[in-house]
């Protein structure tokens, strides 16, 4: 049984635990060879040539996002409610949107484990000086942008130094996750593609109008304009600003950090309607030829990882297995609970076969959003630059079909 | 048996006795030592160039059967329109332009001052080589730390000269691949480096002791003596040097995955971009011909100055 993923930092080694559970229940350490890949496309462009050599792991794991790509690729095979059954599961054992998002021409292609959306971090400490804290010692909820900026300002005062962090430099996931956020919580945001990444569809003023309010954050000292990943994550912990903007799976470094008092909750609305942009972690079947038996050895392996979907969710992903995410256990968890609704108003990448997390298209957005927070770039150049390399995708023919 | 006995019929005809051997007996055994390397040449050199020229013509994707259909040059086209392309073939180059002085330059002098250290010369010839045996992962963590905003070391030292919030190196797209160039000079320079110190223990050590009886000063040995005896050795240097140069990948796919945005993203990378990530073989072997287009005209510039200045010398 050979298992393939992307998850490094706290995920990697929540699911090391996983998978030595699963190990136990096989009896062995020789069952499984577990390999983790960099993350984005460097992983995408591996499993695609090991398909295409056929030398595919027997299980991997891929984004939803990505999974439908794979699948139109013909990389994957498909998960019929037989396979499903085999193992004792269904397509009604999963949150049903994020189900359709592994379904592709009415067939499915992917076994969800989890969403993981975009949330606010904050640290405890800082905000109850600031007096951002209500009485039971949780964030007092903000909405609006005058009320986050007043925060971030109050938070300002106590740190010395910055309100929030996000990352900056080095990073194009990240701003775009946070740009994505805002600009879907705006109404009459468009998606940025549309007929399967043919056309650019995102609204020029609404794009502007975000950006521009995300460079003034960070030129008015509110956030840093250059920060790393590690960077911005060291901001929060050690009290240089309050709060924190990242996906929920850094949850397991925060709690790593000794007396940090942090809670984690949903990114506030700043605009007109919540949203947060969002993924999902699946489980996928390389095409190859499979035995009954490795087929069933496969599912096994999937189920086993299901069943241990509360542990997953110690790492903060909001789990896609209902059985668990309905569970009482998981119901109690802290500061997990406190964000979960985040997954009912998530947004996920739009379908491009170019798009999806760590893709081309996340990239080159990402990129450019970055440099506007750095305030390097203005958001007329970062949309004229964006229009510009998305174009040449846009124009390109679908290699995928 | 030198080559002009095959290449060369006058000078053949006046050893029949070679030849004749030549062609009896001898290249049935010559062809089969030759065999192993000539399958491995013709399998993964010959043929996969003749599939990227054919394959630069067709929508050729790696998930599709064949070929795929016929684009005549539409590859080509979207090539040399597309902004990024150009960006990346300018950034090899500029790539080629920072490294290329500095390695060849630098390497000259630490050679000469390691060849004139009396004691502990095993020392700095080690401390020169050993970057350069290191992968270029391991050189990409190394620097990635040094160049780490704010925490890095190069920040910390800039923060003792009083630079306050200085650029992130490879976050700042006019410096970013200034920064992969200081990484690949430190990294590769040994190679050059050794050449060098081989040239100059080369050198017969009577010159230098004939110049110094004449009154010449080390500088003046340094000028009419060393650097016109290494002449032939400064021609390799500079020559695999612009070849490695223009073959940039591994750090920049390391260091900055070509960013920020595209401004480190090099010929290389785009083409394995294109290839593998986004599937287009077709348009990745476009590119590919180009490069190699480009290579060529470097390479072939290169023989003509050689060649004018052999003829003037």
């Amino acid at each position: 049984m050979t298992f393939w993923n992307l998850f490094g930092g706290g995920d990697g080694a929540r699911l090391q635990l996983m998978l030595d559970q699963y190990e136990q229940e096989q009896g062995g350490s020789d069952a499984l060879q577990a390999a983790t890949f960099a993350w984005g496309n460097p992983y995408y462009t591996k499993v695609s040539l090991a398909t295409l050599g056929d030398k595919p792991p027997d299980v991997a794991v891929a984004h939803a996002t990505r999974a439908t790509n794979l699948a139109r690729a013909g990389l994957l095979t498909e998960i019929t409610e037989d396979v499903l059954a085999s193992v004792g599961l269904s397509s009604t054992d999963f949150t049903p949107k994020v189900w359709e998002s592994t379904v592709l021409d009415g067939k499915a292609y992917a076994i969800p484990l989890d969403t993981h959306p975009f949330v606010l971090f904050y640290n405890k400490t800082v905000c109850r000086d600031a007096g951002l804290l209500d009485a039971d010692d949780e964030l007092v909820p903000i909405q609006g942008t005058e009320q986050w900026e007043a925060a971030l300002a109050a938070a300002k005062e106590v740190t010395g130094a910055y309100g929030a962090s996000v990352a900056t430099v080095s990073e194009t996931a990240t701003p775009w996750r946070f740009f994505q956020t805002l600009y879907s919580q705006r109404n009459g945001s468009t998606p940025f593609l549309s007929d399967g990444g043919t056309e650019l569809t995102f609204d020029e003023a609404l794009v502007a109008d975000t950006l521009a309010y995300l460079q003034g954050l960070t030129g008015s000292g509110l956030m840093p304009q250059a920060t790393d990943y590690a960077g911005s994550q060291t901001l929060m912990f050690t009290g240089q600003s309050a709060f924190y903007l990242q996906g929920e799976w850094e949850i397991t470094t925060a709690q790593s950090v000794e007396g940090l008092e942090f809670g984690m909750v949903p990114v506030p609305t700043l605009f007109d309607q919540p949203a947060c942009q969002a993924d999902s972690h699946a489980f996928v079947l390389p095409t190859m030829e499979r035995s009954p038996d490795q087929l069933e050895r496969a599912m096994g392996f999937v189920k086993s990882m299901l069943d241990q979907s509360l542990a997953w969710a110690e790492g903060g992903h909001v789990p896609a297995y209902l059985p668990a995410l309905r569970s009482p256990e998981y119901a109690a968890m802290e500061p997990q609970s406190d964000y979960a609704e985040a997954a009912d108003y998530a947004v996920y990448d739009a379908p491009a076969w170019y798009s999806g997390s760590g893709s081309n298209f996340e990239n080159i957005v990402g990129a450019q959003i970055g440099l506007v927070m750095q305030g390097i770039a203005s958001p007329e150049e970062a949309i004229a630059s964006m229009r510009s390399q998305l174009g040449t995708y846009a124009r390109t023919a679908d290699p995928l079909s | 048996m030198s080559a002009p006995t095959i290449t060369q019929p006058g000078v053949a005809a006046s050893q029949p006795l070679r030849k004749d051997r030549m062609r009896a007996g001898d290249t049935k055994p010559a062809w089969l030592f030759i065999a192993p390397f000539a399958l491995f040449y013709v399998l993964f050199l010959i043929w996969p160039t003749i599939y990227m020229v054919v394959a630069s013509f067709f929508n050729t994707s790696i998930v599709q059967e064949g070929f795929g259909s016929f684009a005549g040059f539409g590859n080509y086209q979207e090539m040399l329109t597309r902004p990024e392309f150009w960006s990346a073939m300018w950034h090899t180059l500029q790539f080629t332009i920072y490294t290329t002085p500095p390695l060849v330059v630098l390497a000259f002098l630490f050679a000469i001052l390691a060849n004139r250290v009396r004691r502990g010369q095993a020392l700095f010839r080690l401390a020169f080589f050993v970057p350069f045996i290191l992968p270029s992962a391991a050189i990409a963590l190394i620097w990635n730390f040094i160049y780490t905003p704010a925490s890095g070391l190069l920040a910390v030292v800039q923060g003792w000269f009083g630079v306050e919030a200085p650029s992130p190196v490879l976050g700042t797209p006019s410096i970013a691949m200034v920064g992969i160039a200081v990484t690949t000079v430190w990294w590769t320079i040994g190679f050059n480096f050794i050449l060098y110190l081989a040239g100059l223990q080369d050198i017969p050590r009577e010159l230098y002791e004939a110049a110094a009886l004449d009154g010449a000063t080390p500088w003046q040995q340094i000028r009419w003596i060393t650097i016109p005896m290494l002449s032939r050795t400064t021609t390799l240097v500079v020559l695999l040097q612009i070849i490695a140069s223009l073959k940039i990948f591994d750090q920049v796919y390391l260091m900055t995955g070509g960013g920020p945005g595209i401004a480190t993203e090099v010929a290389l990378g785009l083409i394995t971009t294109s290839a593998f990530t986004d599937f287009r073989v077709g348009a990745a072997s476009a590119a590919s011909v180009l490069l190699f287009i480009v290579i060529v005209i470097i390479a072939v510039l290169r023989q003509l100055i050689d060649r004018a200045q052999e003829r003037r010398a």
